[in-house]
């Protein structure tokens, strides 16, 4: 192997139960901040969530009713494509089965788009049962607007790139539509178990 | 406009650190040998890259602290908390170790002694490590061109090269320093002592009828006041240079 | 740290840039495809903490460029640059 740096480990965490970390990945403590532009200030006067797109009706929440929804408390291990990975993350959100619930389609593809224009898409599929939330709260707290509050979306089970942060709305799509980073060399899907990283792995 | 220069692939190097100096308390130079060094030109940078046994990698940028006209190349680093590769050059890092690095990089933010324009810098914290490379080539070019620095820094205990900087303005009339210490002041301390502000930039900056050469360094929330103050206070924003360190990374 | 330390500018991708064009790019002008403003490659908005550089426009923030660098491959995008403008070697 080529040269190695006499006594350099990095920040890794040792000990991580390796059933818990998938390829290529290494544990980290901390929750580093990702951001691909300025940080977006809504109000909450005025934020809101919409579902639009191939649906019976497009249904928009406000704050308040967004937070009179049903939500839950749950504990999540989260993994970030620039290869680190935070387990036991706890998070309080409304699941998006229940904000599916609210409208009639038969779409297969959504979009999620965000403050700022970022935008990711995923097969609805994926967000369906206890797989994805719009989580607004991180470790009991009020999310902070670095890590995507007043709300982002959360689907652990792909790649951190897919929860999309700042989320304003899901487009329910007859078609897929790659997203920010689903068209510039990021994966379509992002699943880290098949280390699905980049365009044609 | 400066012309791009054509250079070869960028490759990585090892050098061998030769010599390790304490800046401050959290601040070391890296002098470096490095056989195959291109040369460089004040104010660019090198990349560095660490390598873990299991393979796991990680590179950060450092501004070259050197004159040009130095033999070696000297890197000053800031140690920070939380940082993954500051805390390994700053407190691993042993005297014949050796370090993969690249450069020298970087064409924008550069100042060469043949500029005669009266030269200001203005340096947050560790940002003054680009701006010495440029002092330190400007005392070894000989260049007659006057020079101020506005040097912002927590404490005294936080300023790099204090003593350095002292000697060069004793010995040089041609430059000139101002210190501001935002945090906290030593007793009998005759320099400034709060953040930089209009005031300030006033009293130090050049006549904006010099139409100086100006470089700004630092953490990217004290890059955008200085330059913003500068330019309200009628310097052409064509004249400034910016370049903004990350908190993070480091 | 601040929320604002996260952005960069030009400086900090002068390396990744040397991967990809043969010449220094910091010195490079470029023309904002959205606004129209021009701007040293050197002075734009970078935002590096993502799954890849973030480029912006400092005058209206629209994306100048994204660079990823991964798995042995590069995808750069640079529509949001309407050009770049830099002198080379004469003749």
């Amino acid at each position: 192997m080529g040269f190695v740096s006499r006594g350099f480990r990095g920040k890794r965490r040792d000990g991580a139960d390796s059933s818990r970390v998938p390829p290529g990945q290494h544990v980290v403590n901390d929750f580093p901040v990702l951001s691909a532009g300025p940080t977006p200030r809504v109000p909450l006067s005025e934020w809101t969530l919409s579902i639009v797109g191939e649906v019976d009706e497009p249904k928009r929440w406000t704050w308040d009713e967004f937070r009179r929804l049903p939500s839950e408390s749950f504990t999540v291990d989260i993994h970030c494509v620039t290869k680190w990975s935070k387990l036991d993350t706890t998070w309080t959100g409304v699941s998006l089965a229940t904000i599916l619930e609210q409208v009639e389609t038969a779409a297969d593809f959504a979009v999620a788009y965000c403050d700022g224009g970022y935008t990711t898409n995923l097969p609805v599929d994926d967000l369906t049962g206890q797989q994805a939330w719009i989580a607004f709260e991180y470790d009991g707290q009020p999310l902070d607007p670095e890590h995507g509050g007043p709300a982002r979306l959360l689907v652990p089970h792909l790649y951190l790139w897919k929860s999309a942060k700042w989320v304003r709305g899901i487009s329910l799509q007859a078609e897929d539509e790659p997203g920010f980073w689903e068209t510039n060399g990021y994966h379509n899907h992002g699943d880290p178990w098949r280390e699905q990283r980049y365009w044609g792995d | 406009m400066a012309r791009a220069a054509v250079l070869g692939r960028l490759t990585w190097q090892l050098g061998e650190v030769a010599e390790l100096i304490q800046e401050t308390p959290r601040v070391s130079s890296l002098v470096i040998d490095l056989p195959d060094w291109p040369g460089h030109l004040a104010g660019q940078h090198v990349d560095v890259r660490l390598t873990a046994e299991d393979g796991y990698q990680a590179q950060r940028s450092y501004s070259i602290a050197s004159a040009p006209e130095a033999p070696r190349v000297t890197l000053t680093v800031e140690r920070l908390e939380d940082g993954e590769v500051s805390p390994y050059l700053v407190g691993e890092v042993r005297v014949g170790d050796k370090v993969e690095l690249r450069g020298p990089i970087g064409g924008y933010f550069v100042w060469r002694a043949g500029d005669a324009r009266p030269l200001l810098l203005v340096a947050g914290g560790s940002g003054i490590v680009p701006l010495m490379a440029m002092i330190r080539h400007h005392a070894a070019a000989g260049s007659a061109a006057p020079v101020r620095l506005l040097y912002s820094s927590r404490s005294i205990e936080d300023v790099i090269y204090k003593d350095e900087l002292a000697q060069l303005v004793a010995g040089d009339k041609r430059v000139a320093v101002a210190h501001t210490l935002t945090r906290m002041q030593p007793s009998g301390w005759d320099g400034y002592g709060r953040r930089i502000d209009g005031e300030m930039v006033g009293e130090v900056a050049w006549p904006k009828k010099d139409g100086p050469a100006v470089f700004v360094c630092g953490p990217t929330a004290f890059v955008e006041t200085a330059s913003g103050l500068l330019v309200e206070s009628g310097y052409d924003p064509a004249w400034i240079r910016t370049e903004r360190f990350g908190a993070t990374g480091g | 740290m601040q929320q604002s330390d996260l952005k960069l500018d030009g400086n900090a991708i002068a390396g990744l840039l040397r991967e990809i064009f043969t010449m220094e790019m910091t010195n490079a002008e470029s023309t904002c495809a959205g606004c129209g403003t021009v701007h040293a490659v050197g002075a734009v908005d970078v935002y590096l903490n993502a799954p890849g550089a973030v480029v912006r426009c400092p005058a209206c923030e629209q994306v100048l460029m994204r660079i990823v660098h991964g798995g042995g491959r590069y995808w750069i995008d640079l529509t949001g640059t309407r050009c770049l403008e830099f002198r080379g070697d004469p003749g």
